[in-house]
């Protein structure tokens, strides 16, 4: 084999294992977690659940909110939506946004869902689960709190929530001693 | 030549008939196999997830109105993203995942054709070559050591 050859297939070997040895190591330091408290919470802009408005976490700088996301075949998303509702009727005037993220789930299901539960506040639809990874989300439900300046705050609640659980971490978002 | 094009039609026919009965008529079981779980990545033949079993409500009733398994798959890629498939489509990026490794199999066969090619050169190098007379010569030292066995042979 001439050596230029030889040479030219030694460096396409060396660069196929820097790149594969790249990739894991991206993959080791960046895994798919849960952001911290203190930590920017994940920006993303999604579509509205009834409408084709997008809807960006970023538009909310300045409220707390309450993220919670749920899929319309969880039991106990069901048991937490009067929750979120009652709280969002409560809260929404003191600059308290619950914004629930559909993922994982029909357009029509969660449609009927949102219907039946008497939900009013705003539901966006991640159709191709991009969100999840962001926010390290391993099942549903799960919420986190954002403060006004977009940083997530209190606890993250894994499982449905109670009401207490509700008001001690709004209270956190709003910077109201909890 | 008539025989062989007749068998290559009857086993052309062998494979792309059943595909295009698949296609149009799919049966949930193949579809099971052809797609994910979104929230277990699992086949959905695999899996007992809530979600699977919606999956498969909603196929059957695709299934019952008429539905092709690509028009069914279609509308599960436009609820969950391509992620639902169990195999990358033929199309765009996805392409690159059915090619790659016909790429290398290719690669991977010249790269072994070449080497054997120069390999039996070599060997045929290194073997010595017939003299003028026809016969193979011997190396001069083997051949003086012969002729001194045979004369004391003889002897």
């Amino acid at each position: 084999m001439p050596g230029r050859v030889r040479i030219a297939l030694q460096a396409a070997a060396v660069l196929v294992v820097a790149l594969l040895l790249a990739l894991l190591g991206w993959k080791v330091f960046n895994p798919e977690e849960a952001p911290d408290a203190g930590r920017p919470a994940p920006l993303f802009t999604l579509p509205h659940l009834t409408s084709d408005e997008q809807v960006s976490l970023a538009s909310f700088r300045g409220k707390a909110v309450v993220l919670n996301f749920w899929a319309s075949w969880c039991g106990p998303c069901k048991d937490e939506a009067p929750l979120l509702e009652s709280a969002w009727n409560r809260y929404k005037d003191q600059g308290v946004v619950v914004l629930g993220v559909d993922a994982q789930d029909f357009d029509v299901d969660a449609q009927r869902f949102v219907d039946r539960a008497g939900i009013t506040y705003p539901v966006v639809r991640d159709k191709h689960g991009s969100t999840l990874g962001h926010y390290g989300v391993t099942g549903f439900p799960e919420t986190w709190f954002i403060d006004a300046q977009g940083r997530i705050v209190g606890e993250h609640v894994a499982g449905p929530l109670t009401e207490e659980d509700l008001e001690r971490n709004i209270k956190i978002a709003l910077g109201q001693p909890a | 030549m008539t025989r062989k094009l007749l068998a290559v039609l009857v086993i052309a026919l062998a494979v792309v008939a059943p595909a295009a009965a698949s296609e149009q008529s799919p049966t949930l079981p193949e579809l099971e196999r052809e797609l994910i779980c979104p929230t277990c990545h699992e086949t959905l033949a695999a899996s007992t997830s809530p979600i699977a079993d919606r999956m498969r409500v909603f196929i059957r009733a695709r299934i019952a109105a008429g539905d092709t398994k690509s028009e069914i798959k279609d509308k599960l890629v436009d609820q969950f993203g391509e992620s639902v498939l169990a195999a990358p489509p033929k199309s765009g990026f996805n392409l690159l995942a059915w090619l790659l490794p016909l790429v290398g199999i290719v690669l991977a066969a010249g790269v072994v054709g070449f080497l054997a090619y120069r390999w039996s050169r070599s060997r045929k190098a290194e073997e010595p070559g017939p003299s003028a007379n026809g016969r193979f010569s011997l190396d001069p030292e083997l051949e003086r050591r012969l002729d001194e066995e045979l004369a004391r042979y003889d002897a």
